[in-house]
Order: C-alpha cells, then structure tokens, then sequence
C-alpha cells in the first residue's frame, strides 16, 4: 500500500519506528488508577499474544517455558534489545506505564523481527504499572531476572513512596524472584543510586554480589550501554551508580 | 477487567457513611455493634447494656467505626475507623486498655490468634502492628501505644485483614481484586518481608474474607467477597483458587423487578459451624444466602436463599460465633444526612445451625422477643425499639453508594478529566 510506504512514523532506511513520533511525558504517576487491560493471574497471560512465532497457540503452549526476565520501566526497549540476542533461548518482557513508549517499543520489536527473520521473538513489552500488578504477572519464583534501569527520581520526600524500589516493593520483587535470581538498578542520581542500594541492603531477602561475580555477568555490562537513556548519560559524561544484589533464601 | 462506567458527577462528600457492623463474642458472652462512631456492647451472660470505660473519655472514636472485632481467645476487642485512632478493649472490664494513633483512616483490623499482636491496616495500603507486650490485664490503666509498620500493599485500600487459623500467616485484602498472604513473622518489629502467596481471580475489588477450618490443615481454608459477586475458595499455601461460587443470579431470582445488569457486590461472610456453611451477605437482598462448603471435594455450592420477611432489612454486617446455633445480623448507617437521621442500627437473629446439618432445613429469623437478651438487647444495640422501616431502604442505598463511591474505580470522560486538572491544588500552588 502507497500509504504504508509514506508513513512517516517509520524510518525509510532502516524500517524501524521513529522515536520522534512516540515522544511522551518524562514522567507517569504510578499512584493513580488504571484503566487499562491486565491479566487478572500469571496463568492469564497470553504468551501467543507476546511470542507469535514461539507460540502460535496460548492454549497449547508449553506452560513449562515461562518468561524469566523482566525490564522493569523498559522505556523505548534498548535492553530488551540487547538481551535477546545475548539470552536468545529466555523469553522476557519489557513494562513500561507510559502508553506511547511502549507503542514505540512495540513497533520496533515487530519492525526487527521482521528486519531479522527467526530473531528477536523472545522479547516482548507490556504497558502495565509494574509497581501495582507484578503478582499478575509473574508466579512465585518465576523471574531469574529484574532490570531497573534509570527509574524516575522522585527527589521529594514526599514522593519517595512513587520511588520503584522501596522497601515494600521489594517484598513483591522478593516474591516473582527465584532464590539466586538477581536485581539489577542503575541510575545517573547519586541520591536515588544511594537509595536503592540502601534499600536492597537493609532487606533480608537480597544481598550484594561480589565484584567478581559483577565482572563475569554479561548482562552487568549492558546496565550503562544499552539503553538510550545510559547511552545519554555516557554522552554528557555522567556519573553512573549500579547496585546488583541477588536473591537469597530467608534465614530459618 | 471491564471498563467501568463513565463516572457522571463528582463524589459528594455527604455519601460518605459507613455500614453498621456487628461482631459476637467466640464463647457469645457479648455482642458489639459499631454504627457510625457509636460502640455498643451487650453482655449475654449477665443480660445487661455493658457500658464502657476510656480514660480519655466519651465520645470514644470521634468519626465513623470502620472495623470491630473480637480476638479468637475472647479476651480482646478491637475498635477503629476514620478517627485515625485504634482502640483495644479488655473484654473482660471492657477498659479501653491501649490507645494507638495511626497517620490515616484505619480500613481494617485483626488480632493474632495467640492474643499477642493486633494488626490494622490504613487507607493507603500499609499495615501496621502492634505488640501487647505478652498479653494484657483488664484492669490496667489506658496506655498509649506506637504501631510499627509491617508490610504495604501499594496505595490501594485494604479492605480486609484476617490471620490464619494457625498465626502463621496474614491475609490481606485490597480493593486491586488482590489478596496477599504474608508469612507472619515472629518479630513484627522487623517487617514481613516474606510473601507465601497472593490469591488472585477476582475481578472486582475483594470486599470480605473468613477461614473455614479444617482438620487436615492447620491454617485453615480461605474463602472470600467480592464485587465481582463471587465468592471463593483458596488454598493460601499456593494461592491456587478452588472453586468459585457465583451469587449474583441468586439475588435476581429474589427482586427481579430493579436489575439492570449490575452486580450485586458480596458486603460480609461469616462461616457457621466449624465452616460446614458460610452465610453471605449481598448489596439489595433483604436475606442471606447460605452455602456449602466442602472441604474435601473443594467445592463451594449455593445451599439456600433465606429471605427476612421486612424487605427493609438488607444485612451490612454478619458474626457468628463457633459455639452457637445463632447468626447475628445487623443493618444500618452512620448518618443520612437528607433523611435528617443521625445513625441507624437493627439487628435481627437466625437460628437453626447445627454442626452435622449442611443442608440448613431448620434455619429462620428470630422473632425479636425471643432473641438472646430480648428486647433489652435491641433497646442497646439500636439504640430503640421502633423506627420508620422505610428508613432503612435509604440506608441500604446510602451504604451501596458509598462503597462503590470508595472502591471502584472512577473513570472520567475527557471533559471531565481536563476540567478535574484545571481545579488541581498542586497546579494552583505553582502559579
């Protein structure tokens, strides 16, 4: 169709969408009401929705294989990206509260498949608020995987409790993880950075990874390269603060 | 999740009452009803008004009571509303012996099974303990106590808080449609971070919930209410749903006339006789329904409609005890401010329970002088003995209103929501 060749959302040379077309708020409250579709429990979830190709049936589907990785504020999907070649056999999700970015991420998903035929299947994205429905998602011990990458600051004290990391959160990140699971945060504030690596230090369910165990995880080294947003901060020279904390077993 | 209903006005502050609720003693040595900020007790044993002793005095809450509720020992009472205050009682003195100011609006409250913590939740999700320093004395002087913070369901309104059978678990309910079960630990004061489970299936906010208790397992079964005019069965150790009881065609066999499509919200449970049969009560049924729980087969099944007489008499708030052949109902409002009504209670009693009867044959309302206490009583807990029955249709409509008006969500149309950030306080602030 003529129309679709001239759609100017989508980029003539490399067939993907145009970030500038799906500009959106910096910024989303996550305390306000919903009013959009969520799965009522993780059996709900329809995988044939996310993962066409490895799942032409939701019905039929291997309820053994399960998503395991999730981008938590996905934003325009650099990780996800990232991730599915580096993990290509790990269904994971992007979530992502801010409508039109997750159109965005959507599109590009379905322009690289199409770009690059039998790839990028194993990544998907949601827009959902993951600050109120992970139990819907995600089963006990389902995740081997959290990214927060560059979550929203929130300086005021008032608004810490809007912060994604929290303790409270935590206990809900704690429950989706399975025992060795690991959480990774990064971010260009030094308070925020300070924040979470409090918050996962003052929690019983987490503890630090070792700096040798940090150097030899792949994904540790995407945390400040592939997203567009830590692609901003390494351009302006910035200063980033990762924390990466496992999740261990409670103490009996 | 369906869309809910475009919201036509904005909420008007004068619907916002609060149900009557009723709560019986576990051994039926009293019984309580809270209406508005009102607390009226009866004492079964000695078939008198029980007054009340708070050192800081009457009124004892000074906003609508929320939630009451008797600890399973007998020994406790509990008392909390939208006076941000929590009030424990000694059952025995009835004292009002701990005072505990909470930050906001108190949803719910429970008391653990061994007596030693009480747990109350506020309106914005975070729950909250209190330690009772190993137990309590019924004659000692009011002390004021701090609640540490134990757990939060993310800014959502928890509806309903109960422990386990056993204590070893906490089981929280909000108006997300989630139910969370927390494992309870065994210092409070260093928070709950341990999530066993969360029961999820319901598709509206999950209004009530109640343990059916079982031989097999110490815990005990979970059943719950909700919106969506379901209840159901769980297993909290999985948070596997069990069964699902639809009770919303039940309510339109009865008053066929005033449907249109809408459900019938589930407003209290109570299980009856060790769990065998759970009472529900059901916005606009002038009646309870009954039904089956079968533990084995893990099925839950309508039993019964039992329909009151007065078509007036809708139940906002169901207690039972474990010894007993009685259900106790109670219906009412804190205030309706258009009828000129300051509060208004009726309580009426069911009998016909016994322990090996599930099919719930013999089960009728009490006629009022035959009810435990007598006219005594419902002089008490009433506060009178004959009113305007009409009245109570109001209160019925008033008490719909304001539970949706709080627990469902508002959706606006695009006018309304440009205007509603027009009249933002924090826009105005900044200009």
């Amino acid at each position: 169709m003529l129309e679709n060749e001239a759609n100017p959302t989508i980029s003539k040379s490399t067939g993907l969408p145009r970030k500038r077309f799906y500009r959106a708020r910096a910024h989303s409250n996550p305390l306000s009401d919903s009013h959009f579709p969520i799965p009522i429990s993780p059996s709900e979830v329809d995988y044939s929705l996310h993962y066409p190709q490895l799942f032409p049936s939701n019905d039929q589907r291997d309820k053994n294989k399960k998503i395991e990785f999730a981008d938590i504020g996905c934003g325009f999907g650099g990780l996800l990206i990232s991730l599915s070649t580096l993990f290509p056999e790990t269904l994971m999700i992007g979530m992502e509260l801010r409508d039109k970015v997750t159109e965005y991420v959507k599109e590009r998903i379905l322009a690289l498949r199409v770009a690059n035929p039998g790839q990028y299947q194993n990544i998907s994205v949601d827009r959902t608020n993951s600050m109120k429905y992970i139990p819907n998602y995600f089963e006990k011990a389902q995740l081997s995987k959290m990214f927060f990458l560059f979550p929203d600051p929130h300086f005021k004290e008032k608004n810490h409790r809007r912060r994604v990391i929290s303790p409270y959160l935590l206990d809900e990140y704690a429950y989706a993880l399975r025992v060795g699971g690991i959480i990774y945060t990064i971010t260009d504030v030094e308070e925020l950075g300070e924040w979470m690596k409090t918050c996962l230090e003052n929690h019983p369910l987490f503890e630090a990874l070792t700096s040798e165990e940090l150097e030899a995880d792949p994904a540790v080294k995407l945390l400040s390269s592939a997203t567009e947003e830590g692609q901003k901060v390494a351009r302006n020279e910035g200063q980033t603060f990762q924390a990466v904390f496992r999740r261990i077993s409670a103490a009996p | 999740m369906e869309e809910t209903p475009v919201d036509e006005g904005d909420t008007n502050k004068d619907v916002e009452v609060a149900p009557a609720l009723i709560a019986l003693h576990p051994s039926e040595n009293s019984v309580a009803v809270a209406v508005g900020s009102d607390l009226r007790v009866f004492d079964l044993v000695g078939n008198c008004a029980v007054s009340l002793v708070d050192e800081s005095g009457p009124p004892y809450h000074k906003d609508s009571i929320r939630t009451i509720c008797y600890g399973s020992k007998g020994q406790l009472f509990i008392s909390a509303g939208d006076d941000k205050t929590v009030k424990i009682w000694s059952t025995e003195s009835w004292r009002c012996i701990y005072n505990v100011v909470s930050e906001k609006r108190v949803s719910a409250a429970a008391i653990s099974p061994n007596g030693l913590h009480v747990c109350f939740a506020d309106k914005f999700g975070v729950i909250w303990v209190v330690d009772l320093d190993g137990g309590v004395d019924g004659n000692q002087p009011l002390v004021n106590k701090k609640a540490v913070s134990l757990l939060s369901h993310y800014c959502s309104i928890i509806t309903s808080l109960k422990f386990s059978l056993d204590g070893r678990f906490l089981v929280s309910a909000d108006r997300d449609f989630k139910i969370r079960v927390t494992m309870f630990p065994t210092k409070p004061v260093n928070e709950a971070h341990e999530i066993q489970s969360f029961c999820l299936g319901h598709t509206d906010f999950v209004s009530c919930i109640a343990f059916v208790s079982n031989l097999q397992c110490s815990h005990g079964f979970l059943i719950s209410g909700s919106g969506d005019s379901t209840v159901r069965l769980w297993d909290i150790l999985s948070g596997s749903l069990l069964d699902t009881c639809e009770i919303g065609d039940k309510v339109e066999l009865l008053d066929s006339k005033e449907r249109e499509g809408c459900h019938s919200a589930v407003t209290s449970l109570c299980t009856i006789a060790d769990g065998a049969l759970v009472a529900v009560a059901v916005q606009s049924l002038h009646g309870i329904i009954l039904l089956n729980c079968d533990l084995s087969n893990h099925t839950l099944s309508v039993v019964k409609v039992v329909s009151i007489s007065e078509e007036t008499f809708i139940p906002t708030s169901l207690s039972t005890s474990c010894s007993t052949g009685y259900l106790w109902m109670v219906t009412g409002v804190s205030s309706l401010h258009n009828l000129g009504h300051s509060s208004l209670a009726h309580v009426k009693v069911m009998s016909g329970f016994n322990k090996d009867n599930s099919t719930a044959n013999d089960v009728s309302v009490v006629e009022d002088d035959a009810i435990p206490g007598g006219t005594k009583l419902l002089e008490k807990l009433q506060g009178g003995i004959t009113f305007d029955e009409k009245v109570f249709l109001a209160a019925a409509e008033a008490v719909k209103t304001a539970m949706s008006n709080l627990l469902t969500k508002k959706q606006y149309s695009i006018e309304k929501r440009d205007f509603r950030k027009r009249t933002r306080n924090d826009r105005k602030l900044k200009q």
